[in-house]
């Protein structure tokens, strides 16, 4: 088997996962100039709603294909995860979108902690599996091997990603954000309503972590209570990466990581001769973000364009 | 009266930057508001847009008042600013920045001839259409300012310093244009630290000094007042 090119395989698809909940934090860092920590923790709730639908669905009488059956989870998901990012713009934020810088990155943290509370005093501490009830399918392609799952979720991401590049690249809506993102006031001022651009920001930025929880308690067949953190962590650093505020780099940031993060995996026990396992790989995430911070610290396409005043 | 504000008062924490003034606008009407810096203009503007919050007084548009409607909500009834340091979007494109302005507006048509229109009056910015717009000069930033402003269809213009910061060459251009614009039937306020040349093409004026309206005149005159003459025109 080769390696390089499973890890690479492997990375590619973690990293389509990282890039789609890096663009929520990057969406709302353009506008607010706000960290929401709480973006995590929506991935987790997406993943726990699909998973409470898809175990109901199993559970029930109507037999329904194992296919129907994780669409339904997943269309459930995303409105739910869409009215709780509303939910914590407008009750959270909001509020505070004139208070100094701090106080709103204390409320996402205090969210965060509000969610994973929540989320375990319905679903409990303990791990839940994602019951594979679509059949896993893996081909050979060069040596190494891909599953039907991985596919889904590399092509689902590209295709999202496309989605949202066109939305904001090709419609009045993606104007008015753009705008908005630059000056709320200046973008005010031709009529933008910007409660309602920033609104509709968390709510894209949440359908997209929805998806991405789904995604992830697939992918690793399990679901937590906590899960949300270390991926919202991640793809924050992804986020960083590619340069906080720009939806490409996101992306770029997004797969650059999980690829790093595989390979690093991949090699990491015969780079140090056994005396580190792959268990270290989520160090790589924090490891390259650094790295790259100190000689880039705009993040790799987070340069400014020139501006004359 | 097309606008009309009663006892406008505006305070920034304990600071009062408009203390309590009255002024008005007819329908056609270039009116200029002249002042030295700090007088409290920019301030009057901004309240009259809803950008900072009136502490007292109202703000009558239309026969209706407006004085604590969201700043979006009074563009989408006709009242356009062009701002201090005229809020171009440099990021985006030269195109994107004049379609912003048409941002309230849906008849795509309409829109794409009028935005033909601005380009013929600024072959410049037809040029660099493509052209991320901070990389434009000052000059032709003022010109794309303006160009959004008129494709808003504004019904009521207020124009904050558009000679701001720009050659002498590049003011007179300028000005020429709200000359155009206004004779044209827009009704404009300008808000000038450049006395002499707002009087020269206004109808009426205002003077403002430390937050109070102290004058108001024929833009005729106040240019041959004396008290204005000598703080203003620099004689
Ligand atoms: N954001 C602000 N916070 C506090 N004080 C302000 C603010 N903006 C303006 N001021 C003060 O209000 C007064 C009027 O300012 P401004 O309206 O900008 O005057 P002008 O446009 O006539 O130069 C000045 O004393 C200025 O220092
Ligand atoms: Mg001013």
């Amino acid at each position: 088997m080769d390696i390089f090119l499973q890890q690479l395989i492997n990375g590619l698809v973690l990293g389509s996962i990282y890039a789609l909940v890096a663009l929520g934090y990057t969406m709302v860092y353009g506008i607010l100039e706000l960290i929401n920590f709480a973006h995590g923790e929506i991935t987790m709730i997406g993943a726990m709603v699909s998973l409470a639908v898809i175990n109901l669905l199993i559970g029930s009488s109507l037999d329904l294909p194992g296919v129907m059956i994780v669409f339904m989870g997943v269309l459930t998901a995303i409105p739910a995860c869409m009215a709780l990012g509303f939910l914590i713009e407008r009750v959270a934020y909001r509020p505070l979108r004139h208070a100094p810088r701090l106080a709103p990155l204390i409320t996402a943290i205090g969210v965060s902690i509000v969610l994973q509370n929540v989320a375990m005093l319905i679903w409990g501490r303990q791990y839940i599996s994602f019951p594979a009830i679509i059949p896993i399918q893996r081909y050979e392609i060069l040596g190494a091997t891909i599953s039907n799952l991985q596919i889904f979720i590399f092509i689902f991401s590209g295709l999202l990603m496309a989605g949202l590049v066109a939305l904001v690249h090709k419609t009045r809506f993606g104007r008015a954000m753009r705008a908005t993102a630059q000056s709320p006031q200046s973008a005010s001022l031709m009529g933008v309503n910007v409660n309602n651009i920033i609104a509709i920001t968390f709510i894209l930025g949440s359908a997209l972590a929805a998806i991405a929880g789904v995604m992830v308690g697939a992918y690793y067949g399990l679901a937590h209570y906590y899960m949300g953190f270390l991926l919202g962590l991640k793809a924050f650093c992804a986020a960083v990466l590619g340069g906080i505020g720009n939806i490409a780099g996101a992306m770029l940031g997004g797969l650059l990581l999980g690829v790093i993060e595989s390979l690093g995996a991949g090699y990491i026990g015969d780079l140090t001769g056994g005396f580190l396992g792959s268990h270290y790989q989520d160090v790589f995430a924090f490891l390259v973000l650094i790295i790259v911070l100190v000689f880039r610290p705009s993040g790799l396409l987070g340069e400014r364009v020139v501006e004359r005043a | 009266m097309l606008l009309e504000a009663k006892n406008l008062v505006v305070t920034y924490g304990g600071v009062h930057a408009v203390k309590g003034i009255d002024f008005n606008i007819a329908q056609g009407e270039l009116v200029c508001l002249i002042g030295a810096n700090g007088a409290g203009k920019t301030t009057t503007l901004k309240a009259l847009c809803g950008l900072v919050p009136v502490a007292q007084g109202s703000i009558h548009y239309h026969q209706q008042i407006i004085t604590h409607r969201p700043t979006h909500e009074i563009v989408q009834r006709g009242m356009v600013l062009v701002p201090e340091g005229r809020g171009i979007f440099s990021r985006l494109s030269v195109a994107e920045n004049l379609a912003m302005g048409a941002y309230t507006r849906h008849d795509t048509a309409t829109i794409r001839h009028e935005t033909d229109h601005i380009y013929s009056l600024f072959p410049r910015l037809h040029e660099r259409r493509q052209q991320k717009a901070g990389t434009l000069s000052g000059g032709e930033q003022q010109m794309l300012a303006l160009g959004r402003a008129m494709l808003a269809k504004p019904k009521l213009l207020l124009l904050d310093e558009p000679s701001m910061g720009l050659a002498p060459l590049m003011v007179s251009k300028i000005f020429e244009i709200i000359q155009h614009i206004a004779q044209q039937g827009m009704t404009i306020l300008l808000v000038e630290q450049n006395a002499k040349l707002a009087l020269e093409i206004s109808h009426r004026g205002y003077v403002m000094e430390s937050g109070l309206i102290t004058l108001h005149d024929t833009a005729r005159n106040l240019s041959t007042n004396p008290q204005v003459r000598h703080a203003y025109l620099g004689e």
